[in-house]
């Protein structure tokens, strides 16, 4: 290695793939003791997901997410009894130095962009636990906590600092690399922790940050504890925060068997999502299937299944497929989504849900299936849904078409279809599609559908349950066309084609914008305000020119900035 | 309540007449005697200490030597003088004229540089406080005494920078400074080797010679800043600085020179029969030397570094002599050798110049710090005994940065984990060899007298005689 730092990026060709187990972690240090799960960050530095950098000081890449995802979902499915997650680091002196530098300096903007939305991802996975699961979670910051250590810090719902004179939290970011704490960090530290915004001005140009008292008394941390007593303050803490749990005492957990997973030229292939990529049309068509029988409905059987519960295996099948063509596939701008098989499984899948909700496994399911129905809202892809004959968007599939920037629907005339041609499709709507699958901004996407209007959304809450005609749909403004069975192929394949021509940034922003609607959360004001100028910021020459804080950063070289504000 | 700082503090910075440096200090000076009562050296303060006491920075007034108990001590505050239309010297504002008052843009990294420099001085104050009640000599203790109180101005002259240039926030880094605690597990010192024990008189030595040798070359390079007073007051801390090494070189040889007089004496060479005569036989000097010296290493930092090319670039601190050097003091195109472990072997790699200033640093301590060792190599020779000191390879025992993960021999060789186990104790003192040197520990205060484990030095103090009253214990 004569010379390093070379300013080429470096983008290689590498596949990336999202399934890991515990046994192949080399990041993270995973441990159980009776009601509290201790996650310790570990990295290893020479273990980078690429070439030319090292994971010092605790710093992290899409790799070292990777794990921890996986490891949360472990702590979800695989681990009942667990009331509380500690998150801290096996460092001496160090929580971790947040995502490292040199790798965000030689990637390339798509990488950056996509990493950063998976880490927030991640980190709001963390406080959607929180919220819905029964997990609490505590960050136990044994010493520095910078820039993504303390958002991922800012993610868990109480924050320890030791206090031993030296460590302090910070979000160097804007001092250190001209770049926002971009993972959520601006963000949290007024929405969440209502920080002042003059205090948090200075805490987000400090480079060296804060230590405990001040820390505490900005409210940037929780608590603080001294080092000899910090174990036994955790401890108590994640006791306490446990204690009110409605996770259950003595459930067995069920294990995360790994996917079936087909991967060959034509796309991603699995049991009931299947992926064909047309790379000419740049388009991927995500086709879902229902059960091919009617999924378990009693308790004793929906845990024998497990992970082959048709709906969570399903879900993960779909986050899978979601993770890999956004990472891998970048140029596949339109996502064509579809359905296929008996609708009234699906349906059946849904009342049992409904059913047994306040099971803990049940929970969880459902939170897996919020998220990652969440995790198509934010990803930056055209989503058009086709409803055609054998579809079943109905209940918790018809959300994919709610999701949708655009459904079109085949329009067949009623009780018309000759023998050996194809009914009519129908959708229909479940209980669950009113409220159990909020998007980022806390809304069904019903409700965020019509505004929050109550009488369209009144219209298909009266509706639930029926198979609704292209005519009905389109009437009660649940999917966007329904063209005939004259006119279909053309009308699909220019909209397609027609969107595919499109600038892909201006996409991205426009669908951004619309699929959102009015209300703003925390998570909108994230994955929108936040990233939106994040992502400006990472393609301005201030950033990452030649001469840019992010390029230089580590060189000894002065970043050299264009002082005209823009 | 008027003070009369000048006579107080002996100062050169004006502090009479500057309310924002009186405000801080009043409020900080009780809080550094309260420290130095609770963390100076054990059962001191009554006691009347031939010190010596800088009280204007010319030649005559650095060395002012007078009893004086420890508490009483006047600690001052010296820059050496400014030097007329001083330069940046390097880096990317090589030119310009120095900064007489902290650039906003490099606060952060120029207070950290002086809390990490501030944060070694009352360190070595604690580690080292329990050593005068074993005393070899009062001449020892007083040396002691005098290295305590100098850490102890140093530890002011950073303070007097964070006070006078930093504002709120140096006020309470200069509070922090006393907060933490060598050793303490729950407010330690920043570096790692300033929370070791200092157990023993040889222990001392070695420290002395070996680490306050880091901290003259981390002075050297924080001399050269571009942050004026920065440069001045490390220049004039320099002065004080040499005298430490002495107490260390003369100390380590003195306890040679005992030795090898006692082997000869006796006609022996074995260590345990070395042992037996009550002396620290010299494969056990070899192995503190190995241990200090390796320690030492890890205090100049990763071999590879960003902060240190930042730090560069930016004019906060520059290379050992930099104006000396004949170069463009930009460093953008060079690379530097530093070690690599590849496979089971050592190699040289080439980095950045930039990125390689820690290890630049090191290399050119290495080369200082070898030269006492072959003075002590002379003293060994006088004696006839066929013995040779050495520095271990620069790789040995590190703890810090890449070559920390690999076990290296004192030759620089790749070892295993299983020799390394077996072999450790050739290498390094062994938990045996720690309770030898203790044992011979005990204190000496008799004037003229000394240790059977260290030769009395060849002249006293200030032209004192060697049994001259160094310490008075009233």
């Amino acid at each position: 290695m004569a010379q390093v730092a070379t300013t080429a990026e470096t983008e290689s060709k590498q596949f990336i793939d999202y399934q890991t187990h515990p046994d192949h972690y080399r990041h993270w240090q995973l441990a159980f003791d009776g009601p509290i799960a201790t996650l310790k960050m570990d990295v290893n530095e020479d273990a980078g997901l690429k070439p030319g950098y090292k994971l010092k000081l605790n710093s992290y890449d899409l790799g070292v997410d990777i794990e921890l995802y996986d490891a949360l979902q472990r702590i979800r499915f695989e681990h009942p009894e667990v009331r509380s997650v500690v998150l801290t680091s096996s460092k001496d002196r160090i929580f971790c130095s947040g995502a490292n530098i040199f790798m965000l300096g030689k990637s390339t903007h798509p990488w950056k962009v996509n990493f950063c939305k998976f880490t927030n991802e991640t980190r709001n996975g963390i406080e959607d636990s929180s919220e819905y699961s029964g997990l609490k979670f505590i960050a136990a910051c044994n010493g520095t906590t910078a820039g993504g250590g303390y958002e991922l810090a800012l993610a868990c719902d109480h924050i320890i600092l030791i206090d031993d004179r030296s460590s302090a939290v910070s979000l160097p970011e804007v001092p250190l690399l001209g770049v926002l704490p971009g993972t959520g960090g601006l963000t949290r530290v007024t929405d969440k922790r209502k920080v002042r915004h003059d205090l948090a001005d200075i805490f987000c140009t400090l480079t060296e940050g804060v230590r405990a008292d001040r820390a505490k008394q900005w409210r940037l941390i929780d608590e603080s504890a001294k080092r000899h007593e910090f174990d036994e303050v955790v401890k108590q803490r994640a006791l306490a925060m446990g204690a009110s749990s409605n996770r259950p005492e003595n459930a067995v957990g069920v294990e995360m068997t790994p996917l079936r997973r087909t991967i060959d030229e034509a796309g991603y292939h699995y049991e009931y999502v299947d992926v064909v990529i047309s790379p000419s049309a740049r388009t991927a068509t995500l086709t879902v299937s229902a059960p091919q029988e009617l999924p378990a409905d009693d308790l004793d059987a929906i845990l024998a299944a497990g992970m082959s519960w048709w709906p969570l295996q399903m879900a993960r099948e779909l986050d899978d497929a979601i993770l890999m063509l956004r990472t891998n596939n970048l140029d596949v701008g339109t996502w064509i989504l579809k359905t296929q098989g008996d609708a009234s499984r699906v349906l059946a899948a849904d009342a049992s849900l409904l059913r047994h909700q306040d099971h803990w496994f049940v929970r969880e399911v459902i939170g897996m299936l919020r998220r990652t129905l969440a995790r198509l809202d934010v990803s930056s892809r055209t989503l058009f849904a086709l409803i055609e004959p054998g579809s079943c968007f109905v209940g918790t599939l018809l959300e994919l078409a709610l999701a949708a920037d655009r459904s079109y629907m085949l329009a067949l005339a009623e009780g018309e279809a000759a023998e050996g041609e194809a009914e009519a499709p129908k959708i229909a709507l479940s209980e669950l599609n009113f409220g159990v699958y909020p998007m980022v901004n806390k809304l069904a996407r019903i409700t965020a559908r019509f505004y929050g209007e109550e009488e369209p959304i009144a219209a298909a809450q009266a509706v639930i349950g029926q198979p609704l005609s292209p005519d009905a749909a389109l009437e009660l403004g649940l999917i966007t066309m329904a063209p005939d069975d004259i006119d279909w192929d053309d009308e699909i394949r220019i909209a397609i084609e027609e969107r595919a021509s499109l600038s892909p940034d201006a996409l991205t922003g426009l669908e951004a914008n619309l699929r959102f609607g009015a209300q703003e959360t925390m998570e909108t004001r994230i994955f929108g305000r936040l990233s939106a100028w994040q992502n400006w910021i990472f393609i301005r020459p201030n950033a990452v020119g030649e001469a840019g804080a992010l390029k230089v950063f580590g060189t000894g070289s002065k970043a050299n900035f264009d002082w005209g504000r823009v | 309540m008027s003070i009369n700082y000048s006579e107080k503090i002996p100062n050169n910075v004006d502090l009479a007449s500057d309310r924002t440096l009186q405000r801080a200090l009043e409020r900080w000076q009780p809080e550094f005697i309260n420290w130095w009562g609770d963390m100076g050296p054990e059962g001191s303060n009554s006691f009347d200490v031939y010190l010596r006491t800088a009280i204007s920075v010319d030649p005559k007034g650095w060395a002012h030597f007078d009893y004086v108990r420890m508490p009483d001590y006047r600690w001052g505050i010296f820059l050496n003088p400014a030097e007329a239309e001083r330069k940046v010297n390097f880096g990317a504002h090589k030119g310009e004229a120095a900064w007489q008052e902290v650039p906003g843009e490099y606060r952060s990294n120029l207070r950290r540089l002086i809390v990490t420099q501030g944060d070694t001085e009352p360190a070595s104050v604690e580690q080292q406080r329990y050593l005068g009640l074993t005393c070899p000599s009062l001449y020892d203790l007083r040396n002691l005494f005098q290295v305590n109180v100098e850490e102890g101005r140093h530890l002011w002259a950073m303070v007097y920078l964070l006070h006078r240039y930093f504002g709120r926030d140096g006020r309470e880094e200069g509070d922090a400074l006393l907060e933490r605690r060598s050793g303490d597990p729950d407010n330690p010192r920043i570096l790692g080797a300033f929370n070791e024990k200092t157990p023993d008189w040889l222990s001392f030595y070695m420290f002395t010679y070996f680490t306050d040798r880091d901290g003259k070359f981390q002075l050297c390079a924080l001399a050269e800043s571009g942050f004026d007073p920065l440069a001045r007051t490390c220049r004039f801390m320099l002065t004080e600085e040499a005298h430490h090494m002495f107490v260390g070189e003369s100390g380590v040889g003195r306890v040679i020179q005992r030795t090898c007089e006692v082997m000869r004496q006796n006609k022996v060479e074995d260590p345990e029969q070395v042992r037996a005569l009550g002396v620290i036989d010299l494969p056990t000097i070899q192995r503190y030397l190995n241990f200090h010296f390796s320690v030492t290493m890890d205090l100049f930092g990763a071999d590879v570094s960003s902060n240190a090319a930042t730090f560069y670039t930016t004019g906060l601190k520059g290379r050992y002599e930099e104006t000396k050097l004949g170069d463009d003091h930009l460093l953008n195109s060079n690379t530097y050798p530093v070690l690599q472990v590849q496979g089971e072997k050592l190699v040289t790699v080439y980095e950045p110049e930039l990125n390689a200033l820690n290890e630049r640093l090191r290399d050119d301590y290495i080369k200082d710090s070898i030269g006492g060792v072959e003075r002590w190599n002379k003293i060994i020779d006088k004696q006839g005994i066929p013995f040779r000191l050495t520095v271990p390879h620069k790789a040995f025992n590190r703890r810090i940065g890449p070559l920390s993960e690999s076990r290296i021999n004192p030759l620089g060789e790749v070892v295993s984990d299983s020799e390394w186990q077996a072999r450790q104790d050739e290498w390094l003192p062994s938990a045996a060899d720690r309770a030898y040197v203790a044992s011979l520990m005990g204190r000496v205060t008799t004037p003229g007298q000394f240790a059977n484990w260290v030769a009395p030095p060849p002249r006293g103090i200030n032209n004192q005689p060697v049994d001259f009253e160094y310490v008075r214990f009233n």
